[in-house]
């Protein structure tokens, strides 16, 4: 009898705990979201009147935002992979005796915290830096052009600041190839290139597909990248979010974004992971 | 292995393939140099920059001084920041290995039904973009009247953090070889001796990593913190607010410090491991 009953019991807790803080927080969002100002009352005092058009008016005032927030974590998601894949294949394969240090080497950038390394490729990056005066004596860029305060910047923080949730899992996945299948390839006349693409490609397909995954939703979601490498040319629907629930107190507008930003990464990733076909995840 | 099969068909590979090898590894070095490069540019500047003589804003480099290690909590700010940290960030590890560790246990180890919804409820939490996480708890402890603050600050932790705690534990505990349990058991350890003599000791190590991690994604949130945290100050924040008019070089010094003392327990963790193997 206890035997059937241990499982639940340790899952209680832990799960309870979820259900208060996690299930059930959405579904208050999810009210919120629905809400309208009561009339007369104070600001960020709001009734709930089912106004659904609240998600349409949300989603056509911020929808650049919105295609930004895609577009750039999309970008950023895309240089991980293109950056990680090299790195993770070599410490896997190429570095013999060092593969552990190797491996502390890509998560010892994130232990110094994480907005000191957003603030430093600010300072790195700004006029004050050597970066742009070293390119502006170059020509490669004009005298008028920063790096700063751009759609560069922002890319370029993402990309640096979700690297290692892309290469871990894409370690993880190649670590696990048997190099004798890679050998076989090779002996059945395949070249480099024909060995990659239909053995160590396939075989990595779980750690890209994890990789990607865990790159682009908290990218598709930040907005400290933007806030502090970016302009108001850049705002993503995080700084949105962000600003609307403290600034302006608009909780249903913030709610409203909160819960399309949610479908369209839950939409997005059903596809992707339909696509990719791999439904091992976790 | 691969070494070995590598070097005994080494001879019959002729000098232009030996050659396309050597470049090839040496492509990949100078690849990995790079990306490592890359990396490292921005701790590298940061502890570069605790070393400068700066007085308040440390944007331009002044001059070098010691003092900023001498006494990091010469702004006195950066130390309440940081203390902040450190507490939230204990407390929500404790609870989130706790917690997590035992569902890892129930998933891991027992067939039950409302198994893979428990893993998708696990799951979740890591698929929701953090702003949604943050402001739906917000929202929530807005409507129960509850001040955002150091304790919503870490239930809010504890609830991000356990999922990556479960999947830490749970892979420790599915690469366990099951003959191990099985032979305690065969020598009249009955389940609770089992249990604290045999699995514990060896699922220690995920579990011992699972803080690790929960602790440095407490400590390094923002995101969250900022929705749930109210007039608390942790040194995420700190940095966050204090970037526009540049932060103060104690700022960096923890910064860095906190990098070496990282660095320095995964190291002793891969020693220790090493040694155990032996």
């Amino acid at each position: 009898m206890g035997k059937i009953r241990t499982p639940y019991l340790l899952l209680l807790p832990g799960f309870g705990f979820l259900f208060t803080f996690f299930i059930l927080p959405i579904v208050n969002l999810a009210q919120t979201s629905t809400q309208t100002p009561v009339g007369g009352g104070d600001t960020g005092q709001y009734e709930q009147t089912f106004r659904f058009q609240n998600y349409i008016d949300a989603f056509v005032e911020n929808k650049e935002q919105f295609g930004r927030s895609f577009l750039y974590a999309i970008i950023a998601t895309l240089l991980a992979l293109a950056i990680s894949y090299p790195l993770a294949y070599a410490i896997a394969f190429k570095s013999g005796k060092y593969k552990n240090f190797f491996l502390v080497l890509v998560v010892a950038p994130f232990f110094t915290s994480f907005l000191l390394r957003t603030v430093a490729w600010k300072q790195i990056l700004g006029e004050e830096g050597f970066v742009v005066p070293t390119l502006r004596s170059i020509g490669i860029i004009s005298d008028s052009t920063t790096l700063t305060s751009t759609a560069f910047a922002v890319v370029m923080g993402m990309t640096y600041n979700f690297l290692p949730f892309m290469t871990l899992p894409l370690y993880a996945s190649i670590d696990r190839i048997d190099p004798r299948t890679l050998e076989a390839s090779g002996d059945l006349y395949a070249n480099g290139f024909t060995t990659f693409r239909k053995v160590t490609l396939p075989l990595s397909m779980p750690g890209v597909v994890a990789g990607t995954l865990l790159t682009f939703i908290p990218a598709a979601g930040d907005y400290v990248n933007a806030a502090i490498l970016g302009s108001p040319n850049t705002k993503m629907i995080g700084n949105v979010i962000e600003s609307r629930y403290f600034k302006i107190v608009d909780y249903p507008t913030a709610a409203a974004l909160s819960f399309t930003l949610m479908a369209a990464i839950l939409i997005l990733v059903t596809v992707y992971i339909r696509k990719a076909g791999t439904e091992e995840l976790v | 292995m691969s070494k070995k099969i590598v070097d005994a068909t080494a001879p019959k590979i002729s000098p232009v393939v030996k050659f396309q090898r050597w470049f090839g590894r040496n492509l990949i070095r100078v690849y990995m140099f790079i990306a490592f490069t890359y990396l490292f540019i921005p701790v590298a500047y940061t502890f570069v920059f605790s070393f400068n003589d700066s007085g308040k804003s440390n944007l331009v480099w002044k001059g070098f001084t010691l003092n900023n290690w001498k006494n990091p909590c010469g702004a006195p700010e950066v130390c309440n920041a940081l203390a902040n940290s450190i507490k939230i960030g204990f407390l929500a590890t404790l609870f989130a290995t706790i917690l997590g560790t035992m569902i890892a246990f129930a998933i891991g180890r027992h067939k039950f039904k409302g198994r893979s919804t428990s893993n998708l409820l696990i799951f979740l939490p890591m698929a929701t973009p953090e702003i949604v996480l943050g402001a739906s708890l917000l929202s929530l402890f807005l409507v129960f009247h509850i001040n955002p603050g150091f304790w919503p600050t870490v239930i809010a932790h504890v609830m991000f953090c356990i999922s990556f705690v479960v999947v830490t534990v749970k892979a420790r505990i599915a690469s366990l070889d099951p003959r191990l349990e099985q032979a305690a058991m065969d020598l009249y350890a009955n389940e609770v001796q089992t249990f604290r003599r045999v699995t514990l000791p060896l699922v220690a190590p995920g579990i011992a990593g699972a803080a690790l991690l929960a602790f440095s994604l407490s400590f390094d949130d923002f995101i969250i913190t900022n929705f749930n945290s109210g007039t608390v100050i942790t040194f995420p924040k700190f940095v966050y607010t204090a970037a526009a008019r540049g932060i103060p070089a104690q700022a960096n010094v923890i910064g860095s410090g906190m990098f070496f003392l990282a660095l320095a327990i995964v190291i002793a963790g891969q020693i220790l491991n090493r040694r155990k193997a032996r």
